[in-house]
């Protein structure tokens, strides 16, 4: 190995707006963004546009399994395809700094290196972790996954499949499956009651549409034969060298795939790694970037829109999308106050719509404590570095007070992930064991490189001078 | 295990999963060939030992990371298949070049 040196560093292009993310919000801030006159930069990591709800939508749309749902998403995606502006799909943001604008990005292992006047993420929602016994079998898997699988290659799980867990994805992921020819078995955790989280948290009547779509996917799973068992508690993957069963209390199913699912939570990491102030949604249970209405953060520069900002669904996204592209507009002095808030009105009423069922979805799928903090002491926690809930309730009681501390323990999220996958975990096991609220105990501080870099890509940036040969 | 519907998906790309030859759907990554080919593991962990696949498909996770194309430690969820893609799993912690 030796050093060589390359070209003279240029100055990066600059932009108005840089936007990371492709997915609905990133795709509608965009289009407004450019509606203003502003010029526009998008990066996305993944290959095409659409995030995750429409990913791959321009393949899977004549998908019989998936073309009714990606069909909303398909004008979207053409009306940002058609846009001037620079759009990097296959980029993945590396380093943000946001005083000075910059995004490092590694693409086809080459570093691109971008300055803007204002940053929007738009970087969407991951699943929340469903650590239960065994939950790191080969086979086990999120639903998520088997529905993007499904999304960018048209594969479904072959043998038997066991969905298990809650939320509104189940029961789409359900309902896609069965159009494919896969006939999952349900076994859904949700404790609360339907009609008494309705009762108690309204919106069944301007959240009607939303509400009419769930119950449509609910009776048609039905009606395929979809055998549902419900309330089920103590769940366990159970296998050896891969999973053959989910054991719950008072029953198990044989299975082949195992396909688990909680919910989903703001994906955080790069707006907790560039310092934003967060807030501990004690609905939604997750951490939150703190924002004005438009989106706007803590920091000058910098906005958050769609389920990075607060869980709410597509529609909900587009719509936060709209409104940080006018106040960025309005920021740059492309758009005065009063036409800022005159276009922002039809956002807004959009916005309420999309969001009117959240409140009765949060509460009747809001996970139980043994999914937030397992109770079993070899219960897996850290996927990456393999610690156990038991090691993380005596780091706890030693003497560790959050996350960071634990990680100083334990290396618990200092493995590839960086704690995106257990950082909610560790807090709530940490919180639970010092008898405190979780947003006393903080979250992990994650750090630049976002994602893992070769030394090769760092010394090629435009900051480095040498690259290894 | 996973299994294609080439009904409808019936543009294929040829990659080779451990040095044998397969086709794959057009628009699968390698974590989505991986699980076409029914690996039993697509890494086996640094800390343990102990056989992964992939959990999110959406580059959180981490668990993954195969060697694509000679470069060992690259989250396969994130990678496009491309015509004749070499796509290994990785065995513990990644070697690093001497």
């Amino acid at each position: 190995m030796s050093l060589v040196p390359v070209k003279a560093p240029q100055a990066p292009q600059k932009f108005d707006l840089a936007i990371v993310g492709a997915g609905p919000a990133g795709m509608a801030a965009a289009i407004t963004a450019r509606e203003c006159g502003l010029s526009v930069l998008v990066v996305d990591e993944n290959p095409a546009p659409g995030g995750q709800v429409f990913r791959a939508a321009e393949f899977a749309g004549t998908d019989p399994a998936l073309a009714r749902d990606m069909a909303p998403g398909l004008d979207l995606i053409g009306r940002f395809r058609a846009l001037d502006m620079t759009y990097r799909p296959g980029a993945t943001l590396w380093m943000l700094d946001p005083d000075t604008g910059t995004l490092s990005l590694s693409h086809l292992n080459e570093t691109l290196e971008f300055v803007a006047d204002r940053i929007l993420l738009a970087t969407g929602a991951q699943e929340r972790p469903v650590p239960i016994p065994g939950w790191t079998l080969p086979g086990v898997m999120s639903a998520g996954a088997a529905q993007i699988a499904l999304k960018a290659a048209g594969l479904v799980p072959s043998g038997r499949v066991v969905l298990a867990g809650q939320g509104p994805l189940v029961w789409l992921l359900a309902n896609q499956l069965i159009r494919a020819g896969v006939l999952p078995v349900l076994v859904e955790t949700r404790t609360q009651s339907i009609l008494r989280t309705a009762l108690e948290q309204g919106g069944i009547f301007s959240g009607f549409p939303q509400l009419a779509k769930g119950i449509g996917l609910i009776l048609k799973a039905r009606q395929a034969g979809m055998r549902v068992i419900s309330g089920a508690r103590h769940l366990r993957a159970e296998g050896s060298a891969r999973v053959q069963g989910l054991r719950f209390e008072g029953g198990y199913e044989a299975c082949d795939t195992l396909l688990l699912h909680e919910g989903v939570i703001p994906a955080t990491h790069i707006s907790m790694a560039i310092g934003l102030d967060h807030h501990w949604d004690a609905r939604q249970l997750c951490w939150r970037p703190r924002l004005d209405v438009f989106g706007a953060s803590s920091h000058a520069r910098i906005a958050v829109a769609g389920d990075g900002a607060v869980i709410g669904g597509w529609e909900a996204a587009v719509a936060t999308g709209q409104l940080a592209a006018l106040d960025a507009a309005f920021r740059l002095g492309r758009l005065a106050a009063a036409d800022r808030d005159f276009r922002a009105e039809a956002s807004a009423d959009a916005l309420l719509q999309a969001r009117a069922l959240r409140p009765f979805l949060d509460a009747l799928y809001a996970p139980s404590q043994e999914i937030l903090a397992p109770p079993e002491e070899s219960t897996i926690i850290c996927r990456c570095e393999e610690v156990t809930a038991g090691s993380l309730r005596w780091a706890a009681a030693i003497g560790a007070t959050g996350p960071n501390q634990a990680k100083a323990y334990l290396r618990c999220g200092m493995g590839p992930c960086q704690g995106r996958l257990c950082g909610p975990t560790v807090a709530a096991v940490i919180a639970e064991t010092r008898s405190v609220p979780v947003e006393e105990v903080g979250h992990f501080r994650p750090r630049a490189p976002y994602k893992p870099i070769t030394v090769n890509e760092l010394a090629g940036s435009p900051h480095g001078a040498h690259r290894l040969s | 295990m996973f299994r294609t519907r080439p009904d409808y998906r019936p543009e294929t790309v040829q990659v080779f999963v451990e040095g044998r030859a397969l086709m794959v759907p057009e628009g699968s990554n390698a974590a989505a060939a991986l699980l076409i080919a029914g690996l039993p593991a697509i890494r086996e962990t640094a800390i343990s030992g102990s056989p992964r696949l992939p959990w999110c498909m959406m580059g959180v996770c981490f668990d993954c990371l195969a060697e694509i194309d000679g470069i060992a430690n690259r989250q396969a969820c994130m990678v496009p298949v491309a015509a004749g893609m070499r796509i290994a799993r990785q065995h513990g912690a990644r070697e690093v070049p001497r």
